[in-house]
């Protein structure tokens, strides 16, 4: 006979999913740009299906500012990924309250080992992402070539870009990611103690 | 260390041990500052590269018809503001945009004499909205926003001669008053100069100004032939009254000098507005007609527009009665300046031995009482002692104006004996005194004429210059001084030069005016008729003789870039949109032989500046405000051919849409 999930476990499973539904609101990270003419910085919010500027018109003035170097302008409309997204955050929040419903330790399993799938595979279109942007440049149109100066961002901390200091860091997004994973791992150890207890210690 | 090299270095030390001392000797020999060490008072006015002063301080410009912003305590020149006089700096009073704000009755006036700026205030405290200000010569008032600083509304103003005596606004800026300098005939007629006691009147406009863009005279109050100089309107127990100064009492209309200093008294005006209001009401004011102008900036467009208005109300004392009183004042009063607590009304009488100071609890006792010496043109004068609180006794020569600290201390500016006298109000004792360099006219404490001064700083606005500063031949600038007040004596701490002539100016805290400073114009919210949003959405088109070109600046291009097609004998009109969206990304437009100025746009701003070429050939434009990396080559060309060639009108936009500009082309057809 399955054992199924104990109640704790399947709480924790659902606040772990149901946590997932507030990168809807909050941006996933952030990248500041900060330069001597610059001292304010600018500043881009990538959230789970737009990239966006931090003030009114940053993302406008990060663009003009990436013409000198030939980047590609950024523009939320042509990056697929950010369509196919929320669709995959979706899935993963449905699958997870579902987990917690059924209450099967497989299906908990299943799901966290897609979280890590899914969330590396973000992490990994996300340096993509800056890397595409970063290297492959407009060097028949860009005014500033200089050779083998590549722009791409770090995924996470800071980098100097010409005169530009380009910050990476988790925006509130990936901290909530974060703990939805930490939810569910919980939730999976304390399945995996339900179905094998320990000997009683000392015994 | 060997002997001979120590010796060297105790030489060394003791050299400059004896330099420094000779230095620091030479500074407090030479300097003229009272009371502190150079050391000490550079440490008070020193603001660290990257921080902010705590006042902005507007200065007027004078004669420059400008209003130029100080920030204090370093006496930092951080902004010029043009108001009433063309500025080629940045196309004020040159661009079609602007033009507007100088007409008047008389036509296009591109310069005037700024004197008093007044800052909007609510409940009698400024308050950082508005600074409003007076042109002297050719009647005027204009009020300039402090999110933008910008002049956004002149309104000209009707029957008057010399609006030195403006602008005042009431505790709640509902009304800035202006008074007229010099009577002249109202209405306006070819009178004998000499017919001047029966012929020349003088007015007191009351301007409502607290709707943006809709400054109008709500009234105006006839009053007798004198010259009217200064005023300022109650506050607390005196709110609702206005006092201004009178000279030439005696209506001399030549060689005032003598001739109008003749009477140990003038008058200190004293006008119950609210009654004149009422009276309006009641209908008691005449319909008056008279020609004047209104400009305003339409705050969509951003273009200025001008309205011819055609009359006034004007009300005569003698129909309404209990509206004005005059307060005899010795002698040629000046300044009058009404103390935070409302109560005492300062008078500067620059003839006088003293500085008397009239009560308004006494003035209103004396009205009850009927203690009238006599009755002019209708208009009753008080008895002298019934409204005197008291006179400071031997102030000094020649006092002007009187300023406060909120601490119950009066400041007084002495013209002639050149130094500022601080008293005590109520004992009337001299408490201080200190040397200014040189002829102080106002002075200036941040909200010191107001019901809060913040009594922190005093500043002297001097009229003589001399030696303060390197000689820069016949003509030099005016000068500020710094002086601190925090103490129970003054303290000399920083001399500044100053642009124009600095007549008066008012001060606020920072913090009442920099986080609602505009950082840019949102381009989506950009009215102009003439705006282009896009990169692409350039073009140039003929109708008749004259050529639109809609140009947008960006860094570091125009587009479009190339013009051609248009001829000998166009008018071409420049309307250049400035479609960065990035705080102080500003760009500029000038093009070669143009006889007039260049455009600066703001960001998101669109300016149009009108050209008529006058011969054929390759005429270059270009960006005149460094505006980025590549500032140097953002520039175009116009192809300027004679009139009736058949060269077609061109403006490279796009690849595309200029190649559809060139199949259309030969139809005539420019593009949008």
């Amino acid at each position: 006979m399955q054992i199924l999930m104990s109640t704790k476990s399947r709480v924790l499973t659902a606040i772990a999913a149901a946590l997932l539904l507030t990168l809807y609101v909050v941006p996933l990270w952030r990248i500041r740009l900060v330069a001597p003419q610059y001292p304010e910085g600018l500043g881009m919010e990538i959230t789970v299906n737009s990239v966006h500027g931090l003030k009114e018109h940053d993302l406008q003035n990060i663009n003009e500012l990436n013409h000198y170097i030939g980047m590609k302008v950024i523009d939320p409309a042509a990056i697929p990924v950010l369509r196919v997204m929320p669709w995959v955050v979706a899935g993963l929040v449905v699958f997870g309250l579902a987990t917690a419903l059924l209450g099967r330790p497989g299906l908990l399993y299943t799901w966290l080992s897609a979280f890590v799938i899914l969330g590396g595979a973000g992490m990994g279109v996300f340096w993509w992402w800056e890397y595409d942007y970063g290297h492959h440049l407009d060097f028949e149109h860009a005014i500033i070539k200089i050779p083998g100066m590549t722009y791409q961002p770090p995924l996470i901390g800071a980098k100097q870009l010409l005169n530009f200091r380009a910050i990476s860091i988790p925006d509130w997004g990936a901290w909530f990611v974060g703990l939805a994973f930490a939810l569910g791992v919980v939730a999976a150890v304390s399945a995996h103690r339900a179905r094998h207890p320990h000997p009683a210690a000392g015994s | 260390m060997t002997i001979p090299r120590f010796r060297k270095l105790i030489g060394a030390l003791a050299a400059a041990a004896v330099a420094s001392a000779l230095l620091s000797g030479c500074t407090s020999g030479g300097s003229k500052s009272a009371g502190l060490a150079a050391g000490d008072a550079a440490s008070r006015v020193y603001v660290p590269p990257g921080s902010y002063d705590e006042f902005y301080a507007f200065f007027s410009g004078g004669f420059s018809g400008e209003v130029n912003v100080y920030a204090l305590p370093s006496g930092r020149l951080i902004k010029e503001i043009p108001v009433f006089s063309e500025f080629a700096q940045d196309g004020y009073g040159y661009d079609e945009d602007t033009k507007a704000m100088l007409n008047t009755t008389y036509g296009f006036v591109p310069w005037d004499d700024a004197h008093h700026p007044e800052m909007s205030m609510t409940d009698g405290v400024p308050d950082g909205r508005w600074l409003f200000i007076n042109a002297n010569n050719t009647p005027r008032l204009a009020r300039i926003d402090l999110s933008r600083f910008e002049t956004d509304e002149i309104l000209q103003i009707p029957n008057a001669a010399g609006a030195h005596a403006a602008p005042f606004a009431t505790p709640d800026t509902k009304y800035i008053v202006s008074g007229t300098r010099f009577s002249v005939p109202i209405p306006q007629a070819d009178v004998p100069i000499a017919d001047y006691v029966k012929r020349f009147k003088g007015t007191i406009s009351f301007v409502r100004a607290d709707q943006p863009g809709h400054m109008d005279v709500a009234f105006q109050i006839l009053m007798p032939g004198f010259d009217y100089d200064l005023g300022h309107a109650g506050k607390g127990p005196s709110d609702g009254w206005f006092f201004f100064t009178s000279y030439n009492t005696e209506q001399a209309h030549e060689k005032l000098e003598v001739n109008a200093s003749q009477n140990d008294k003038d008058y200190v005006a004293a006008i119950n507005y609210r009654r004149a209001e009422q009276c309006v009401a009641d209908g008691k004011a005449k319909t008056f007609p008279s020609r004047y102008m209104h400009n305003w900036v339409d705050s969509a467009t951003r273009q200025a527009r001008s309205e011819l208005k055609t009359s006034v109300k004007l009300l005569d004392p003698a129909d309404c009665e209990g509206m004005v009183y005059f307060l005899p004042t010795p002698k040629s009063p000046h300044g009058v300046d009404v103390d935070p607590t409302g109560e005492y009304i300062v008078a500067g009488g620059k003839l006088s031995t003293v500085i008397p100071v009239h009560s308004f609890s006494k003035m209103q006792a004396a009205i009850a009482a009927k203690k009238f010496d006599k009755v002019v043109d209708g208009i009753p004068v008080l008895n002298y002692e019934a409204v005197l609180a008291g006179e400071v006794k031997n102030p000094g020569l020649g006092p002007l104006h009187t300023e406060f600290d909120g601490k119950g201390n009066a400041y007084t500016t002495m013209f002639i004996s050149s130094e500022i006298v601080k008293w005590k109000l109520g004992t009337w004792q001299v408490e201080d005194r200190i040397p200014v360099y040189y002829s102080p006219g106002h002075l200036m404490i941040p909200g010191g004429d107001s019901k809060k001064p913040w009594g922190k700083y005093l500043v002297s606005l001097d009229k003589i210059t001399k030696d303060r500063y390197l000689p820069t031949g016949p003509e030099m600038s005016q000068s500020a001084q710094l002086i601190d007040i925090s103490g129970p004596k003054m303290k000399m701490l920083l001399d500044f030069p100053t642009i124009g002539e600095p007549h008066y100016a008012q001060a606020i805290p920072a913090s009442l005016i920099k986080d609602r400073s505009l950082k840019y114009f949102k381009l989506s919210e950009n009215k102009d008729p003439w705006v282009t949003t896009s990169e692409d959405g350039g073009g140039i088109e003929r109708h008749g003789k004259r050529v639109d070109v809609k140009m947008i600046a960006i860094r570091s291009h125009f587009a479009p870039d190339n013009l051609e097609g248009v001829q000998v004998g166009d008018t071409v009109y420049f309307h250049v949109t400035n479609i960065e969206q990035d705080w102080d990304i500003l760009h500029g437009f000038a093009v070669m032989g143009n006889t007039n100025a260049e455009l600066i746009m703001n960001p998101g701003e669109t300016r149009t500046l009108k050209w008529v070429p006058e011969a054929p050939g390759v005429y270059p434009f270009y960006c005149t405000d460094f505006c980025s990396a590549l500032h140097q080559e953002m520039q175009g060309y116009v192809r300027v051919s004679p009139a009736g060639s058949n060269v077609p009108l061109m403006a490279n936009v796009s690849k595309k849409t200029a190649a559809a500009m060139h199949a259309g082309a030969a139809g005539g057809a420019g593009t949008r």
